[in-house]
Parts: structure tokens; sequence; C-alpha cells
């Protein structure tokens, strides 16, 4: 009889298949520096709460024979390290994933790594967990990995902390030592925000005070790790809050159904109710909550939906539906806290993307205001941040977001930013606040606008940036273009990459950061030209796609035209006109675009002029023909 | 030439293609049932009936967390394809698929590796849940593989490579397809706990997990260049239990061969594997033997283990599992070649 067996097995079952599906769920993780103990412990709670099973164990003892650090004892690590060249170098690089439960609880545990090169890969970890487990050596106590670690856990909004003082075996579980480290991290700690913060003394690798209380700590009265888990309550009710909907995606099978699709970030919603879309601010009633399983009557916080509007406005992904009576706020300009995730520097002005809730959009840090320095929380100067850096920065978006101050919401308050060239997620922040420029600084509208400057001109306005290494023909050939259309009679104005740094730019050096900022302060000053209804012609190097798109962004289609002169490096090197690539080959100069720095040419440019075998005349030529043809010379 | 041929299995209008054929009606239907062991007691909904109501909290939350990573791809990618594998990872993947974009079709075709290799019950489960559901089947089966005779018994780990992995290479880039949905799970082995949800795969479909992008919250970043391709995991944080309890709340059609029934088997380093067609080869020796057995996890016949079992509803496979001490894994002899036997094949391109 198969109920028979069913009721006898069931006794004897690992608690992650036992407990009954209605039970809760906690994540946590667990971080510290290298070697603290972090796969050790993890691997501990799996075996005593029987979430492994027979072959799991009998690959681990033959890994642990292989690889192991633990002499003749199972090393748990090996369990947790599940990439090849973790075992290998004995480290942990990337955040893993594990489950099991107990009769009360089921988790989720990200075991993270403690090395500050992947301090990336332990922010992943982190930033969907409800808790964090810290190690510490109980040999070494709070050490530069505890505090960095604690202030990205803080930064990330986890508020409660399990402080683990790990290998108490090995100072004979001293409590002296233990309240000295307890009474250290509580002091650091004071100013990071947790709700609470419980200390217990353990042993990963003998098991005291995991599951069971140890018989070698007597003067602890505290709960073990796992009891403590098990109890800790981490709940926050997002549904209490206004309800907030990023769109995700727009549902239209057919000409009678128009849906909008997403999961509920905050509050609740009925049918009934009505809503403003963000940022355009229109409003609505809320129609109808359609699931798979038939409509509902009302869909709350963490609820996956599609929800049918009363009356046919324009939504689309991106936008958030919000409460009508208490809608989000709308802003471009924010204060955040950002973690820097790449090996390629932030710079300000430099042009990123910026995913928030479901929508994607250009900007770019305006101001590093400080960088954090995360042992002392000093703050530092900075011109840029580097990989692992902390700083809190001023963003700027192209266009407007609903946000919430992560603080109130993480979904909407909470985003990444995206390489525009590599596309790694190079970073991620918390909004703060946003910047209310806005009230005291507005667009003051003018009556002469761009189309009553240039039809005086009788010209369209353009920018036609020519982009190319140093020496590539970009200046000679800009200079035969200006003299064309000026004899045609018509306006124009040359901003060239040397001539700019006699003046406007002669305080920037030739640093990333400077070449970010001379390019992005060219590309304004050719916006602004453009908008006195000229054809500006700007001619630099400007090796960075990302520039280039900065450079481009805020622009209507059809004024920016990308134009590549397209000339091989060898073929550069050997005109050299101004004697550089000589002074690159001796040593003199570094840093320099094609040499020993990239050049990323364009994907798509308007006018591709590949010079070799062309005259400057006849490529100009070229150029003044194709303004022909789009219109802009007539 | 990778050969794609385009699904047989067009939208169909008719209802009663796409109504759940009745319980017990035909060898592909609804999972039998059974009396309440003392677990969750199976029920099946009224039409009309608010069945969330019914799903648990925990199942709820895995639901709509995978729900809203099917969007979040639909909506940022040009061409996805869900990797369709018949198992009962598959059937879930395919009925969240459902349930994301209802009451419109899923915006993505089905692809499934044909090995020549699987069991005629996954095939013909396969061709019937795409008609049921009225989406587009692409078949794919490496025909270099084929001609060159490629087979799981001469060729050991090289059959999985060539008829598995350069097969579903082959397709995702014939197809262009920049997003491939898979039903693989943290819990399922260590390498896959290390995954992200939204996995990146450079221009050669390889996986480096030195490098994987970070991935916070549910920020997932779809950035990607031509040639360049993601695979995405909904289910990364659900447990084999937690299939197998989704499957009994909503009522998910499986394959058969999930259910115990008499197999002839033989058995071959501790597993049993079923003799399933002519083209198995028996060793000396070795003479098959009619058993009771089901598969915990399917895929090709003579590379998969069956277990015997007597549980032929889904209960009594819950009630099964409790007592389970070795993992899913387990019956897969691909995965036994050493240890980081998954990880190799996951960055060579496999799944």
């Amino acid at each position: 009889m198969v109920e028979m067996s069913a009721t006898a097995i069931l006794a004897d079952a690992p608690p992650l298949l036992r407990l009954p599906p209605e039970a809760g769920l906690l994540r946590f993780l667990t971080c510290g520096s290298v070697d603290d103990g972090k796969s050790t412990l993890i691997g501990r709670l799996l075996y005593e709460t029987r979430a492994l099973f027979e072959d799991q164990l009998t690959a681990l003892e033959h890994d642990s024979r292989k690889f192991g650090t633990a002499g003749e004892h199972i090393d748990f690590a090996l369990l947790m390290d599940g990439l090849e060249a973790e075992r290998e170098q004995g480290i942990t690089i990337d955040v893993a994933y594990r489950f099991f439960a107990t009769d009360r609880r089921r988790f989720i545990v990200a075991d993270t790594p403690g090395h500050q090169q992947y301090t990336r890969n332990m922010a992943t970890g982190a930033s969907t967990a409800d808790l964090a487990v810290l190690l510490i050596d109980a040999r070494k106590g709070v050490v530069t990995q505890t505090r960095r670690h604690s202030f990205i856990v803080s930064l990330l909004g986890i508020r409660h902390v399990i402080l683990a003082v790990n290998k108490m075996d090995l100072i004979d579980f001293d409590r002296e030592r233990f309240d000295a480290i307890r009474a250290e991290y509580e002091r650091f700690a004071a100013d990071l925000g947790f709700a609470s913060l419980t200390a217990i003394p353990l042993s990963a690798r003998f098991g005291d005070n995991v599951t069971r209380a140890s018989a070698n700590t007597p003067w602890y009265e505290g709960p073990t790790l796992l009891e403590y888990l098990e109890t800790v309550t981490v709940e926050t009710d997002p549904a209490a809050a206004p309800f907030r909907m990023p769109v995700q995606w727009v549902n239209r099978p057919h000409l009678d159904f128009r849906g909008y699709a997403g999961t509920v970030a905050a509050g609740r919603v009925r049918p009934g109710d009505a809503l403003t879309v963000l940022p355009s601010g229109k409003t609505t009633t809320l129609a109808r909550i359609v699931t798979a399983d038939g409509d509902i009557a009302q869909a709350s916080a963490g609820d996956a939906v599609t929800l049918v509007l009363a009356e046919e406005i324009d939504v689309s992904r991106g936008d958030v539906l919000a409460a009508a009576s208490a809608p989000a706020p709308v802003a471009d300009q924010f204060a955040a806290h950002l973690v820097w995730m790449s090996e390629t520097p932030l710079f300000p002005g430099r042009s990123y993307l910026f995913k928030s809730g479901t929508r994607t959009v250009a900007g770019s840090v305006t101001a590093i205001k400080h960088r954090i320095n995360v042992d002392t929380h000093e703050h530092l100067a900075a011109k840029d941040l580097h990989l692992n850096d902390v700083g809190v920065v001023n963003l700027s978006l192209a266009s407007p977001l609903a946000f919430e101050p992560y603080a109130t919401n993480r979904t909407l308050g909470s985003f990444i930013v995206i390489d525009r060239s590599s596309n790694e997620t190079a970073g991620a922040g918390t909004i703060d606040f946003a910047l209310r420029r806005g009230t005291n600084l507005t667009w003051q509208h003018l009556d002469v606008d761009r189309a009553a400057r240039s039809a005086l001109k009788e010209q369209s306005p353009a920018i036609l940036w020519f982009t190319g290494l140093s020496g590539a023909g970009k200046s000679t050939i800009a200079n035969l273009v200006e003299r064309k259309l000026h004899a045609m009679g018509r306006h124009t104005y040359v901003l060239d990459g040397d001539n700019v740094r006699h003046g406007l730019n002669r305080d920037l050096g030739f640093t990333e950061a400077d070449r970010v900022e001379n390019i992005r302060r060219v590309a304004e000053v050719a916006k602004l030209f453009a908008d006195a209804g000229l054809i500006v012609i700007a001619s630099f190097i400007s090796p960075y796609r990302a520039d280039r798109a900065m450079a481009r962004s805020g622009l209507e289609d059809g004024i920016f035209l990308e134009v590549f002169v397209d000339t091989p490096i060898e073929e550069c090197q050997r005109r050299d006109p101004k004697g550089l690539y000589a002074k690159v080959a001796a040593g003199q100069i570094s840093n320099f675009t094609g040499i020993d720095a990239p050049y990323e040419p364009p994907e798509n440019p308007e006018i591709h002029l590949p010079t070799v075998g062309h005259t400057p005349e006849s490529l100009a030529d070229e150029v003044v023909a194709n303004l022909h043809r789009r219109g802009i010379v007539r | 030439m990778p050969d794609v041929r385009p699904g047989t299995f067009s939208p169909s209008g008719d209802p009663a293609l796409q109504s759940r054929p009745r319980s017990g009606s035909s060898e592909v239907g609804a999972p039998p049932r059974a009396a309440p062991t003392g677990l969750t007691p199976p029920r099946a909904p009224a039409p009309g009936e608010e069945r969330n109501a019914a799903l648990s909290p925990h199942l709820k939350r895995l639901q709509d967390e995978s729900i809203f990573i099917f969007r979040e791809v639909a909506a940022e990618f040009a061409k996805p394809v869900l990797l369709y594998s018949i198992g009962k990872d598959s059937s879930v993947l395919l009925h969240l698929a459902m349930k994301a974009f209802h009451p419109a079709r899923p915006p993505f075709p089905l692809l499934h590796i044909d090995t020549t290799w699987k069991f005629r019950e996954m095939i013909a489960f396969r061709d019937e849940t795409a008609r049921r559901l009225g989406l587009d089947l692409i078949v794919h089966t490496n025909q270099d593989g084929v001609r060159q005779g490629i087979n799981p018994f001469d060729h050991g780990s090289h059959y999985t490579q060539v008829m598995k992995t350069e097969a579903l290479k082959q397709a995702l880039a014939a197809g262009g397809f920049d997003a491939a949905f898979g039903g693989a799970r943290r819990d399922e082995e260590r390498s896959r706990a290390k995954e992200r949800v939204f996995s990146f795969r450079s221009a050669a479909q390889e996986w480096d997990p030195k490098k994987q992008r970070p991935e916070l919250w549910s920020l997932y970043n779809g950035r990607i260049r031509q040639g360049e391709s993601i695979r995405v995991f909904p289910l990364s944080n659900w447990t084999e239990l937690d299939v197998w309890q989704y499957i009994l709340a909503e009522n998910i059609p499986i394959v058969p061969l999930y259910y115990a029934k008499p197999q002839p088997v033989v058995e071959r380093d501790g597993q049993l594997i079923v003799v399933h067609d002519e083209r198995m080869r028996l060793n000396p020796g070795e003479a098959p033997e009619m058993r009771m057995v089901r598969f915990r996890s399917l895929g090709c016949y003579p590379l998969t283990g069956a277990m015997p079992s007597t549980a032929d509803t889904l209960p009594a496979i819950i009630a099964e599992m409790l007592g389970f001490r070795t993992s899913e894994r387990m019956g897969r002899l691909i995965d036994r070649d050493e240890t980081a036997s998954m990880e190799r094949k996951k960055r060579e391109g496999y799944f």
C-alpha cells in the first residue's frame, strides 16, 4: 500500500522533503573574509539538516580526499565551491545558492566569496537576502573584509545580522575573546542601521552551537545558529504601502484585449481603483486583474498579474502604475549610493544605461560627491570610482523615472548601471532622494528657437562628428568640408580637438576622466551651436563609443551625423603628421589611442570614409554630397 | 548544415484540441489521481474557480518569480525560444510560460533537441503537448551525428557532445535565437548552484563561469551584442519537491514514464536500464526481466536509470520522494564521468 509506506517514510524524511509547502522562507547570505569558514558552515548546516543526498556525500568524501584541507574530516567547503577553479584554488569565486529546511522554515542560503576581488558577487548574493550571517575568525577578530561586507550588507538594506564568531575551538572557547570581538563589532556597526545584531560563538568544523548547543560554551545562553535562523522575524509588509507596479510587458493578443503585465512592487489594488501612469501623470481606472487562473478581486505585492484599464491611454514598458491617491515621485536627477563593479572605472560625464524597475534609460553620473572608505566610513574626495569602490553620487537621466527611496521600496529604489560598449553590469546603486533642481532651475522658454534661427540662414542645423585615429585625416577633411560649405554660403563652425584645449578645455589633461569631460564639454558646445542654427563640424579622436553616444544623446534624429574617418593604424603611423607616433615609439608618450589605449570604431556611422586610395578633396566632396541627400544643404 | 525543420503544429482554433484530455482518457493525459496520503491533498479546480487560492504561499512566490523572468525576457529580447526537453521540469516551465502571457500565447516557439534515443512516450507526449497548447515546435537532430552513427553505446561523453550540445548550438544558431529558456534548477548540481538566472553566452555559445555578470535584485541585464545570447533559468530557485508539488497543485500533465509500470529492464553499473527498443545492446549474460519501475528524471533511454517503484500516482510519487537518499541526477549516467562533468559540459554549451 502506497499510503502506508508514505506515512512510514514521512517520519524519517529529511526536513526539506517533509516540510509542508505552507512553511515560510528565509533568504540569507553568509559573508566575511576568506577562510573564515563560510562554506564550511553552510556545508555543516546542510549536513545536519539532512539536505544532502548519499551520492552527494560520496562525491564530497571523494573530493575531500583529493582536494580537501580538513585532514581526515569531510571538507564541507568543497560542497559549496561548485566550480573547478574554486576547488583547485581553494577559494570561493562566485555566489552559490543552496536549499535546506527544518521543521519550521525553509531556507535559501547564498554562500558568497570573501575575497575583495569578488565583492560584486557578494553583493549579488546580498541583494536578495533578508538576513546576513557575518563570519569572523575568532583568532583574527574584526578585519577589513568584515567591515567591507558589513557596509555592503547595510547598503543593500539588510537589517538583520548574525555575527558568527567562528573557530572558537582554536581559541579554547575563550569567553573574554568572544565578548571583546562582539563589543568591537557593535561599536563599528552602530551607524549601519541594523535592526538586530546577534553574536553567536561557534565552530563550523565541529558543529558547536550550529544546530546543537555546545558543551564547550557553558557561558553562552543564547540560541544556536539554526534556532535563531528558524525564529528570527524579518518580515516587512510591502502590501501595506501605496500601490506600485512597473509595467513589464504589454499584452495584446488581439484588438479586443490590451493588458499591462507586471509584478506588484508595493501595496494592493482592486478593480475600480484610480491609478496614475508615471511618469506621464495621466490617470485612469483599473477595470480587471487578469491571471491565467481567471480574474481576481485583488492583487498585492509580489503578485504577477495583468492589469486591464478602463480607459485607453498610452502606457508602455517601463512606466509605473501607481495609486492615484499617492503616486510615486518622478525625477530625472538623483542622489544615490553606488557600488562600482567593473574593471573599467566610472567617470563622471560618461554615458551609461541605468536600469531601474523595468525602465532602461541613458544617463550619467554628474558628480561624485565622495567615495566611502568602507573600513572607517570616512568620506574621501574622488574623480572616479574603481572596482569595488562605494561612492555617493549625483545622477542625471535622459528621461524621468518614477521611483521611491531604496529604504522605502527595494524595487523602485534600486538600479544597475550598464556599460554601453561592453554591456557588462558595471555598477549597482540605491536611490537616496531626488535632487529637486527643477524647482529653482527651469528651462527658460525663448520665442526664437532653433527652427527660426536656421530658417534665417536657409539651412538645417547639423553636427558632423568626425571620429578616427590620430593622423587619420579628420582635421584635413573637416577643414575642406567647411571651406566647401562656406563657399556655398552655409553657416558653419569647426570645433577642433587641439584648438579647444587652448581655451575652453585648457584645464583638462589626458587621463581617462579628463578625456570624458573634454568630450562632454565639446558635445554641449556643439549642441548650443546647432541650436543657433549652425552646421557644426567637430573633429575629435573620441575613441569610446559611450562618449560618442553621449554626444548624440538628447538630439533629435538626423541632427547628429557620425563621420568615421577610417584609416588603418599602419597608414596613420606612416603619415604621422604631428610626429606623435614617433614619440610613442620612442616611449615618450603613453596611453596613445590605437597603440596602448583602445579605439572603438563606430558600429553604424552615418558617413563612413575609408581614406586609403582617396584624396581628402574627394572625401570632402563625398561628405557634402551626403549632406545634400539628407536635405541639410539644398 | 543544421537541419531545423519548422514545427508541424500551428496554433489551432479548435477548442477540442486545447482543452485538457480527461483524466485517464489516454496514455498521454492528466496525471492519475489517488486518495490523499496526508500530504497536500490533490484537488481538481472547478471551472472559473480562483485556483491561486489553493496554491501555497511558497509555490505562489516561486511561480510569480518565474513569470516575472519570462516576461522580462519577452520584453527585452528579439527572438527567444523555450528549450523543451519533455521532462517534468519542462512541463512546469511550459505551464509557467502559458501563465505568464495569458491570454496571449507565449511569444516564442518550443525547441526540442531530438537525439533519436528518446523514449517513444516522450516523443508522443511532446507532439501532443504542442498540439494541445497550439504552440510552434521546432525539432532538431544533429544530422552529422546521425550520419556518423554516433550512439550512446559506443561513444560515451562524445555522444552527449555531438547529439545534445552540438545539436543545441546548431539549432540556436540556425534559428537566430538570442535567448533560450531552460528548466535547470540550482538545487540539481553544484555548478548549477552557481549560475545566474540570465546566464550570458559568448558568440561561440560558451559559458565563462569566472566572468558572470553581477545579478542584483531582479534587475536582469539583457543587453547583448549581435551573435551573443543568454540562457535563462526561470526555475533557478525551485527544488525537486517544489516541482512535484506544483505539478500536483496545478494538475500539470507529465510523461507517463514518471509513473510506475512493468518494463523490461537490465541492471547495469547499478542502474536499471529499460530495454526500450531493438537498438538496445545487451551484454553477454544480460537478460531483460520485467520489473515495476518508474523514472525520476528523463533523458536518452540507454543513459537513464529507472528505479524500482510501485508509485503510479502523483501523491504516491511525492510520498516516495520523501524516502529518497540519493539526488535526482544520480540516475543520469552522463553526469558520472568526473566530478566537474556538468560544469565542463555547460561551458561548452550544454544546458
